[in-house]
């Protein structure tokens, strides 16, 4: 790593700003995003210096440069950089950091803080952003002199990506960022007090082993660690000498191609009938880099209570957190699911695939054919995305916004690669999907990026087509327009006596808002003009906005209502 | 079920540590009884000892979440019979009141309690032991007349002999092994 850095830089008197640039040059960093301001200054004087190495990108609003550095860390497995002012430069971060944490987002958060002398004192813009984000970040510290900016940032970056991955804060004051010292930059490679992964206990593997070629009926569920864990192709062996079915959490889709004949499909309270309902007909339930969101298992109560529990997880804490296991390998994924393969027999496991696929039919039967290929009425998200996946074959980047839109596009989206699917998951951000997609169409510009929202979340972050506009990201902007806050609206209708309060919208011309940006657009109300209008998007050279007029009060179905068992999802 | 339990965390010396310790139980809306922060065996190795009314099962978890930070070494929990504890605790009384009488010496000697500062409007009494303990002794001042009482947080020593010193060689051990 260190020889990155240019050699007449080494042992050079830098300034702390200085420092940063050339940290994260030292890091591999390409690209970062934010937004200048006073006590950040003196860093957007040093990256001035630095705009070969270092990609700058402005966002229009510091919420938008942070879900853009998620996007960007998302699609490409790399540690996403945000950087912001004091005060409310900082503050407009948290969200972000927020989603980060809970989504396990390597992330590397640089902030402008005043003259360390003014700490304390309520100066201008001045914010105690280390003790605000600290419920929110992996780790932060506050920096107050220049010398100690490399060790920080070093610590930030390995602490950001290793292990269980997280954002993290470093906040600079001023007077650090003028100071001067002898630069010199050591990457971290070991931390004293953290332990980013456990060893992988051997008897721990035996036992699972055991378990599953002992086991009749059973059940992968799969979350984010196999895609974090870099573990897609040894799952995916897994899966397939052992015969096992497996079903997703949000996190986790697109870590197993989403047409491979062991994928059974999204868990949880809008996933899919077969999986939740057999959760409590199998005999055994593997749970692999996954932590039991209630949104997963329902009534934690009535859930799996039949079946033994083995959960792959590299987070102790995780470990009987939700769900009591039987046997728990903690560690790395990938050596984990490694020394597992040798100790499995083969299986096939015939008549438990076909339970899920009598209820996968009865599923399409009763719901996902009306949903996709509906013959009259209004135009159903489901349609649309379907039209999507039947040009783009799968290959494309998939970002979402949260609500109906999102539990669509989880239901429906087709992926062949790992990392196609960037949703905010754990903290359901409204107004994460437009600047996300900006970030990971920076990250992977060879890869068609579509941004799946909602007419509620768009105008959220609206605000960062100006910055798809000034990067020139080409970007597909794709605006599910139900003229509701949908899921809300959904939940008033069936659990509140469709007392629809504040969730009905009246929406800009959005076509209008584009064209203010230089960026083409199109509204769609006719589903005879639906291909047509994608393929147009699609094929489009650079950024475009397609609107699309769907039904107003339609539902997302399956679902489980809250309090309920997995089993006891409702197909209507 | 419900037990006092004690947790004690060993952390690296660092600005905020604390806040992030506190985060996790006021995360989990849980009451901290006492809590005492110190210098620890090993240099550069703060410990904090705090005391929790909660079942097993939740202080386990949040033992674990604890320990996951970052700058945290290790955090360890105990109930009350692994565990040799202590509290100090001071009383402010009029110097007067053990001038004239006696009954109050005569309290102060049954409890083993210390005089440390005699001023000639006030007099400090010491008394270490269980909060049971202090608080008895404060209940039998009482009605003579507490001019100021504080009572510390709990400081503790666990019976097992394993040290810190092994389980950070053990950590280094299987860090290095990676």
């Amino acid at each position: 790593m260190e020889t990155l850095l240019k050699e007449e830089i080494k042992g050079k008197t830098l300034s702390g700003a200085e420092a940063v640039a050339q940290c994260l040059i030292a890091e591999g960093v390409e690209t970062l995003f934010g937004y200048p301001g006073g006590a950040i200054m003196p860093v957007y004087d040093a990256l001035y210096d630095y705009q070969n190495e270092l990609k700058h990108v402005l966002a229009r609003h510091e919420q938008g440069a942070i879900h853009a550095a998620q996007g960007y860390a998302r699609s490409t497995g790399k540690v996403g950089v945000c950087i912001a002012t004091s005060g409310p430069g900082a503050t407009n971060l948290i969200t972000g950091i927020a989603d980060a944490q809970i989504d396990s987002t390597p992330l590397v958060c640089i902030t402008g803080q005043v003259h360390s002398h003014l700490l304390g004192t309520d100066a201008f813009q001045e914010t105690d952003v280390v003790g605000i984000s600290m419920p929110v970040t992996k780790w932060n510290y506050q920096v107050t002199r220049a010398e100690d900016i490399p060790a920080a940032i070093a610590k930030g970056f390995y602490v950001a990506k290793s292990g269980r991955p997280g954002p993290v804060l470093i906040d600079i004051t001023k007077d650090a960022q003028f100071g001067t010292f002898e630069f010199i930059y050591k990457p971290c490679q070991h931390v004293r007090s953290y332990v980013p992964k456990r060893a992988v206990d051997q008897a721990s593997i035996v036992k699972a082993a055991e378990l599953i070629n002992q086991a009749k009926k059973p059940l992968v569920v799969f979350g984010q660690g196999v895609l974090l864990g870099k573990a897609e192709a040894e799952f995916k062996q897994i899966l397939e000498k052992a015969g096992l079915p497996a079903a997703s959490t949000i996190m986790g889709i697109s870590a197993l191609p989403t047409e491979h004949y062991l994928y059974m499909g999204m868990l949880g309270m809008h996933g899919n009938y077969a999986p939740n309902v057999l959760t409590n007909s199998c005999d055994l339930l593997i749970a692999i880099g996954m932590r039991f969101d209630d949104r997963v298992t329902g009534n934690v109560e009535k859930y799996a209570r039949q079946a033994k529990v083995i959960h792959f997880e590299i987070d102790p804490a995780e470990v009987d957190k939700i769900i009591k296991t039987d046997v728990a390998v903690v560690g790395d994924c990938k050596e984990a699911l490694n020394q597992l393969l040798p100790l499995l027999e083969n299986r096939s496991h015939v008549g438990w695939l076909n339970e899920f696929q009598r209820l996968r039919d009865l599923e399409s039967e009763q719901l996902i054919q009306s949903e996709l290929e509906p013959e009259s009425g209004e135009i159903t998200m489901g349609e649309v995305i379907e039209q999507v996946n039947r040009i783009t074959k799968g290959e494309a980047i998939v970002v979402t916004d949260v609500g109906q839109h999102q539990m669509m596009a989880c239901r429906y989206a087709k992926f062949k690669r790992s990392r196609s699917l960037i949703t905010s998951g754990g903290l359901g951000t409204m107004g994460f999907c437009l600047p996300a997609a900006l970030g990971a169409k920076i990250g992977m510009p060879d890869k068609q990026v579509v941004a799946i929202v909602g007419d509620g979340g768009v105008q959220m972050t609206i605000q960062e087509l100006g910055t798809i506009m000034q990067t020139g990201a080409a970007v597909k902007i794709l605006v599910l327009n139900n003229q509701f806050l949908g899921m809300v609206r959904q939940w008033q209708e069936l659990f509140f006596d469709k007392r629809y309060s504040s969730t009905m919208m009246i929406n800009p011309n959005f076509q209008l808002i584009a064209q203010g940006y230089g960026i083409e657009s199109r509204k769609v109300e006719k589903r005879e003009d639906l291909n047509e209008a994608l393929k147009n998007m699609l094929e489009h050279e650079g950024s475009f906005l397609l609107e699309v007029a769907v039904g107003q009060e339609f539902n997302v179905f399956p679902m489980v209502p809250t309090g309920s068992s997995v089993s006891e999802i409702r197909l209507k | 079920m419900k037990k006092q339990y004690t947790i004690s965390v060993f952390t690296e010396d660092q600005i905020g540590l604390l806040n992030r310790v506190s985060i996790i139980f006021t995360r989990r809306h849980i009451n901290i009884e006492s809590i005492t922060a110190s210098e620890s065996e090993m240099q550069g190795i703060h410990r904090y000892t705090i005391v929790l009314h909660e079942a097993e099962d939740l202080v386990m978890k949040v033992v674990k979440q604890l320990e996951k930070q970052v700058d945290v070494v290790m955090a360890f929990y105990h109930g009350n019979d692994e565990l040799i504890h202590q509290e100090i605790a001071l009383y402010k009384l009029e110097t007067a009141l053990l001038v004239s009488g006696g009954k109050v010496e005569k309290i102060l000697r049954e409890h083993h309690a210390r005089i440390i500062s005699v001023e000639p409007d006030f007099t400090v009494i010491e008394k270490t032991g269980f909060k049971e303990d202090t608080q008895r002794l404060f209940n039998e001042l009482e009605p003579y007349g507490i001019l100021e009482f504080a009572r510390s947080g709990r400081v503790a020593v666990t019976k097992p002999m394993k040290q810190l010193k092994e389980y950070l060689n053990e950590i280094e051990i299987t860090t290095l092994k990676q």
